[in-house]
């Protein structure tokens, strides 16, 4: 790969998905690429480059995706998903006593296996029978989104996190696959999404898992979303981010939640938002990037 | 050093299993069939023990449940590793007592996770 080549998909994967690839990732760009432009026909990422930049826009779709799908699995990193169990919901059970509902988004929910997490969660306690509990997962990728709809899962991926006893309960065997039953499926709802573009749409949440994703995004629009999502989430929800990322030095709109790293509760007492709610949902510049 | 009963009548799979284990700062003991592996349980438990179903002389399920009936033999957390990879095997697996379960083939991370999963780790 030339280095003007590395530009060129730098530029566009920054402009498309918010995607901050640094001087020294052409081993990631090679690692995603290569495949995808040898099942284009296409002998390596030159001819590659050199096809999408002749308007081949269902090709730079795929590029696109293949950049920014992440390896997921069943409740990955185990704490975020104890706190859920042990701090959040508790919490929201009471709040919510009297409406009995729950909505949680699924920022960067990739093949499913954080959102169906959460909805295995949410179904095994039972204080939340009768309760309204609605899980929105999006993403930028429409075809992880069609592989999280489907809810069928290899016998690796059902390996990797999930405890034997949800598996047995939550899952139909299949041959080697395993088909998530319909009434987990059914908590989930996806919708294809970009960060960078407008999501206020998606209306109010108690809860938004965000992890990592934004740690591709540089600081401003890091910024820009915090903010957007601090206007999305109740005065009492949680925002959870990944083992690495965190807010502080980047917005005031959250602080951490007492005693649970990396999770984040909406910051009611700061001075004045930087955005006033009546202003466009990202800068100008970015939503030009965005198309 | 915890320790790890490894037990599986596959060398390679002994082996493999080792790699992986002592990766993970595990002292491995290995056992061959379950007879092998219920006598070195008499001799000290372990902390945990990764098995195998199907082995001759003595199979898992078995070794497992006279496991579970020894003093203290509740303590040592099994984690099945067999290519009895069906519900039916799971569940009989569960009933008898075993933490986890690893459907073959299986690498590190799957190892991992399991032994997470089970507090081991």
């Amino acid at each position: 790969m030339t280095p003007s080549d590395y530009e060129y998909l730098r530029k566009l994967l920054k402009e498309r998905s918010g995607l901050d690839l640094s001087a020294d990732k052409q081993y990631l760009v090679e690692s995603r690429l290569v495949p995808l432009a040898r099942k284009a026909g296409l002998p390596g990422i030159p001819e590659l480059v050199q096809k999408m930049k002749a308007s081949a826009e269902a090709l730079t779709a795929e590029v696109v995706e293949a950049m920014t799908t992440n390896e997921t699995f069943f409740f990955r990193d185990k704490i975020p998903f104890d706190h859920l169990k042990d701090a959040v919901l508790p919490a929201l059970i009471q709040a919510r006593a009297a409406r009995r509902s729950i909505r949680i988004w699924c920022a960067a929910c990739s093949t499913g296996q954080e959102p169906y997490s959460i909805a295995m969660i949410l179904k095994d306690m039972p204080a939340l029978s009768g309760w309204r509990t609605e899980i929105v997962a999006t993403d930028l990728a429409q075809a992880v989104l069609e592989k999280s709809k489907a809810g069928v899962f290899s016998q690796f991926e059902v390996q990797r996190g999930l405890p034997i006893q949800m598996l047995v309960k939550h899952f139909k065997q299949n041959g080697d696959l395993w088909q998530l039953n319909p009434d987990i499926r059914a908590m989930v709802q996806h919708r294809q999404l970009n960060l960078l573009q407008d999501f206020s749409h998606l209306g109010t949440f108690d809860v938004i898992f965000c992890r990592n994703v934004l740690i591709y995004f540089d600081q401003d629009t890091k910024a820009m979303i915090f903010e957007r999502m601090s206007r999305m989430i109740e005065p009492d929800g949680v925002l959870v981010l990944g083992a690495a990322e965190s807010v502080v030095g980047i917005t005031d709109a959250f602080k951490p939640y007492p005693d649970r790293r990396g999770m984040y509760c909406p910051n009611t007492t700061r001075a004045a938002p930087r955005i006033a709610a009546g202003s466009p949902a990202m800068p100008l510049k970015l939503v030009a990037a965005a198309r | 050093m915890r320790t790890c009963l490894v037990v599986d009548d596959s060398s390679v799979i002994r082996k493999v299993a080792r790699r992986i284990l002592e990766g993970l700062d595990f002292q491995i003991i290995e056992a061959e069939d379950g007879e092998k592996a219920l006598e070195a349980c008499k001799r000290e438990l372990p902390d945990a023990v990764l098995l195998d179903w199907n082995m001759p002389v003595m199979d898992g399920y078995e070794f497992l449940g006279n496991l579970r009936r020894m003093p203290g033999g509740d303590v040592p957390k099994v984690v099945f590793c067999t290519t009895e990879n069906d519900v039916a095997h799971i569940a009989r697996a569960l009933h008898a007592g075993a933490n986890e379960y690893i459907m073959k083939p299986f690498d590190k991370e799957i190892v991992t996770a399991k032994f997470q999963e089970v507090g081991l780790i």
